[in-house]
């Protein structure tokens, strides 16, 4: 089973762990509701869907409201410090949380008590707390955006604000950050890189670059790497290898985009609705492919 | 006893020896016990003229989301005043001779055409350049970024809220650089 873990942008949501499901653009959890448009929603919307076309169970949720104060991240990180030991999943998602590094150290001690390590994927704010813990090569699957990618790549930032001016997050210097971050042990086993080309690489270097189709007005738009994280946690939750994961979720998330039409006013709820359309459209790609090779 | 034969020590010590060459401490930081008091600080001060820096903290105070404000030393009695007035005070004062961790000064500005889009650090601000709407608030990784953006997309520049209002975090400061940014050139 998929744990997705994150906030949501509401000060008095309480701590709510659950089953998720989504309805009309706004997901529900333990009877509780908040709307599909940006971070861990649309995260969670993305990986409802993309489950609902493979055919397996939904998404566990552990949400709570923070504005940025940093007291629901804490609950949060402690409520998981209890109850993580004694879970069973396949995956954990670790999303919008204030960064934190002695919360983020517990809640990986608590990780390391469970009966089988999960596949660990880390965005946003808990990827920000395991580069600055030191810990980035416990985690399976990084998935950072160019500017992240330089954060990850300069050694003494302690978050994306600080990344010294030299490290300069330009796409052409993709390849050198993604080897730096390497060289100094602040990249997961594998990292998908989101931006105008989206980049798939590990510790031996770029895997993966793909390309299109391309709508340049995405970059502009808030939650286009929410759902990409949310299709690939979900893949790879069904089992897929974490590599073919990262790729088919930009694939997927590239062609829902292209399905959009966007500009960079839309919103990401828009691209959420074409997601399953995009995946059938992989998968069926890759089963047609498996058929001809097996023929 | 222990406390008062250290400080003994200390000044048997500057009897005796010569002051070690080092770099001159002529500024101090102020530590808060949020970056929302960091924000809120920084804003009284540069009001009064203060000449201050928001700056990241040194490695021994970091947790992950910090913010701290360096100041002139000579003005450390002062500054503490005001902003004890305002029911703002730090929690503490530390005199700094090492560099400290400068915030991002670079910014990117992509053209749509009809939309221009401002990048600062991890976070874009993306306005429609007719109406100067906000249309989208996106990158960054803290949980105030999704808060902002709710409350900022839709409204033109003049009536949304700016980010060092209701921001809490380093990506809303960040977004802040960006906010101040658009409307430098709008």
């Amino acid at each position: 089973m998929l744990a997705i873990i994150g906030t949501v942008p509401d000060q008095d949501f309480p701590l709510a762990a659950g089953e998720v499901v989504l309805v009309n653009n706004e997901i529900y959890i333990e009877g509780k509701k908040v709307s599909v448009n940006r971070g861990t929603p649309a995260l969670l919307a993305s990986a409802i869907k993309t489950c609902e076309v493979l055919d397996i169970p939904g998404p566990f949720g552990y949400l709570v409201g923070d504005i940025g104060h940093g007291d629901g991240s804490r609950s949060l990180y402690e409520h998981l410090t209890r109850v993580l030991g004694k879970c069973n999943y396949h995956t954990i998602a670790f999303h919008y949380l204030q960064p934190d590094a002695d919360w983020h150290n517990r809640v990986l001690f608590a990780v390391e008590e469970m009966a089988q390590r999960p596949v660990l994927i880390a965005d946003a704010g808990f990827m920000y707390a395991a580069k600055m813990s030191g810990r980035s090569c416990e985690y399976d699957l990084f998935t950072p955006d160019i500017g992240e990618l330089a954060f990850l790549a300069d050694e003494e930032a302690p978050h994306p604000f600080y990344t010294r001016g030299f490290i300069l997050h330009e796409e052409n210097r993709v390849p050198d950050l993604i080897s730096r971050a390497y060289s100094h042990r602040n990249a997961a086993r594998c990292l998908l890189v989101k931006g105008e080309k989206d980049y798939v690489a590990d510790s031996e270097g770029i895997r993966t670059v793909v390309d299109h189709p391309s709508e340049e007005a995405m970059e502009a738009m808030g939650g286009t790497g929410d759902t990409v994280t949310g299709i690939a946690s979900a893949l790879i939750d069904s089992g897929m290898p974490v590599h073919d994961a990262a790729v088919a979720a930009v694939r997927a998330n590239r062609i829902a985009g292209s399905y959009a039409k966007p500009t960079p006013a839309t919103q990401v709820k828009e691209i959420v609705e074409h997601i399953p359309g995009a995946l059938e459209e992989i998968l069926h790609k890759e089963e047609r492919i498996s058929e001809q090779i097996r023929a | 006893m222990r406390k008062l034969a250290f400080l003994n020590n200390i000044f048997k010590q500057r009897k005796s020896e010569p002051a070690p060459e080092g770099p001159k401490v002529d500024r101090g930081i102020l530590v808060f016990e949020n970056t929302s008091e960091v924000i809120r600080a920084e804003g009284i001060l540069k009001k009064k003229g203060w000449d201050i820096r928001v700056m990241g903290p040194p490695p021994e105070i970091r947790s992950g989301c910090d913010l701290i404000i360096e100041i002139p030393l000579i003005e450390e009695l002062n500054i503490l005043r005001t902003l004890e007035e305002v029911g703002n005070p730090p929690l503490q004062m530390v005199p700094v001779s090492s560099p400290l961790l400068q915030p991002v000064d670079l910014f990117q500005k992509k053209d749509f055409g009809r939309h221009l889009m401002i990048r600062a650090a991890n976070m874009k601000l993306t306005i429609d350049k007719e109406t100067q709407v906000i249309v989208n608030v996106s990158g960054g990784g803290c949980p105030d970024v999704p808060y902002l953006a709710q409350e900022m997309v839709g409204k033109s520049l003049s009536e949304a809220p700016g980010p060092r209002e209701i921001g809490h975090t380093l990506c809303g400061y960040a977004l802040q650089l960006a906010y101040e940014e658009m409307i430098r050139r709008c």
